[in-house]
């Protein structure tokens, strides 16, 4: 049941490429890790997806958007939102990685580094903008659910963490 | 229903988090804070989003009509399984926030115990909540420290907050008809358990946030039965409100 592999139909891949989370646009629904499974049987496209967080209002956008993707190439395709296993942080891929850095949002660290800046005040999570470490925590929830607020004490710019979950 | 224990014992779990995610929701645009505003209405997503995966499957087992929107919406007061902590008001932030924290460290070893379980639609569903309850965890326990360990205005509330809601803990260890029939099979968590660890976690935490451990032995109980305190009406009235004035509706 510890199966973490994603199980991806080749002819799919760059259909569900082009479909973005709603609300990082610039990150695609597979370097996110969220699509799971994506199998064509008797011409109906089988998806499953896992939810980043239980309450992400994003699923059932991302729900949709895949269905429409995957109509507009002519395909009929059924999408399951599955549990298990949860998602992680680390299935963001290395890409997806550097698209939230380029957009803003820190990347999430290790589930150790993590405590350290949440808990202990620990300045390591990288400014987004100017690249300081001299970053400070100022909420443990940010703009979404699985982000975190930080504020860079040398630019003084405020950005966003990916918090880790694993 | 063939399956009525197990979906008596889902609804148990779930409704905690319906109440306690509306009266975080209650927070938005009144926190304290920006920060702690956007914090406790995450907090609150977390739980409805939780709460949809429980419905869902409660719903499955029903095997009727009833969707999960109806299990949410249109079951009357003395049909909701909540325990009595989680529908207290939130009267200062010192008692949203000692409410969560009471209620976040039994969620989280609770969690952790339903892992084990050997349904695994509860299994997963536990796997996937206690990541997200460990954040809700140290946010309230952050917060607790902080207003135990911080002005005497803070200290004080803080502590009478502690001192009202500790009444309401002992209720989480209390086990119902649905849970007996469930641990027995191995897929319900034994909360009896619990508790010897659960008032170990809640007391070092108080001490460390220099706050006194309440002594009081007198419990009240009857959420869990559908007894509930005068509160919970109220917030039923607001929650159902829509489908109530509306039946059926949808957006």
């Amino acid at each position: 049941m510890t199966i973490t592999e994603q199980n991806i139909d080749h002819r799919l891949f760059d259909i569900l490429e082009k479909v973005s989370d709603p609300e990082i646009p610039v990150l695609s629904i597979m370097d996110m890790g969220v699509v799971r499974s994506a199998l064509i049987v008797n011409d109906i496209v089988k998806i499953e997806i896992t939810p980043t967080y239980s309450g992400c209002p994003a699923m059932d956008v991302i729900g949709d958007d895949i269905k429409s993707a995957l109509k507009d190439v002519g395909y009929i395709s059924e999408v399951d939102l599955i549990l298990h296993p949860a998602w992680t942080t680390d299935w963001i891929t290395p890409r997806g990685r550097k698209a939230l850095e380029d957009y803003g949002i820190a990347a999430p660290l290790d589930a150790q580094a993590d405590k350290d800046v949440l808990l202990n005040d620990k300045r390591i999570v990288k400014c987004t903008n100017c690249g300081s470490q001299n970053t400070r925590l100022v909420s443990q929830f940010g703009s979404t659910a699985c982000k975190a607020q930080f504020q860079c004490d040398e630019c003084q710019e405020p950005f966003d963490y990916f918090k880790c979950l694993k | 229903m063939k399956n009525e224990n197990l979906y008596n014992y889902i609804l148990g779990i779930a409704d905690n988090s319906l109440i306690l995610g509306q009266r975080l929701g209650e927070l938005c645009g009144h926190g304290p804070s920006l920060e702690t505003d956007i914090a406790c209405t995450n907090i609150s997503l977390d739980l409805f989003g939780q709460v949809r995966s429980y419905f869902q499957y409660a719903a499955k087992i029903a095997g009727d009509q009833r969707t999960e929107d109806d299990i949410a919406m249109l079951r009357k007061e003395r049909e909701y399984k909540n325990v009595l902590l989680v529908e207290q008001p939130n009267t200062d932030f010192a008692y949203t926030l000692g409410r969560q924290f009471l209620f976040d460290v039994y969620h989280l070893s609770f969690l952790s115990e339903l892992q084990k379980s050997t349904d695994l639609t509860l299994s997963a569903i536990a796997n996937k909540c206690i990541k997200e309850v460990s954040y809700h965890e140290r946010f309230s326990s952050d917060w607790v420290k902080r207003l135990g360990d911080g002005t005497d205005e803070s200290k004080s509330k803080m502590q009478s907050a502690i001192n009202d809601l500790w009444t309401y803990t002992d209720e989480l260890f209390h086990q119902t008809e649905a849970d007996k029939a469930m641990v027995e099979i191995g897929v319900g968590v034994d909360v009896t358990m619990l508790k010897d660890t659960y008032y170990k976690n809640v007391s070092d935490l108080l001490l460390e946030s220099t706050l006194e451990v309440p002594d009081s032995k007198y419990f009240q109980k009857g959420g869990k039965e559908g007894i509930h305190t005068e509160h919970l009406g109220y917030l039923l009235s607001d929650l159902q409100y829509m489908q109530r004035t509306y039946p059926n509706m949808e957006w």
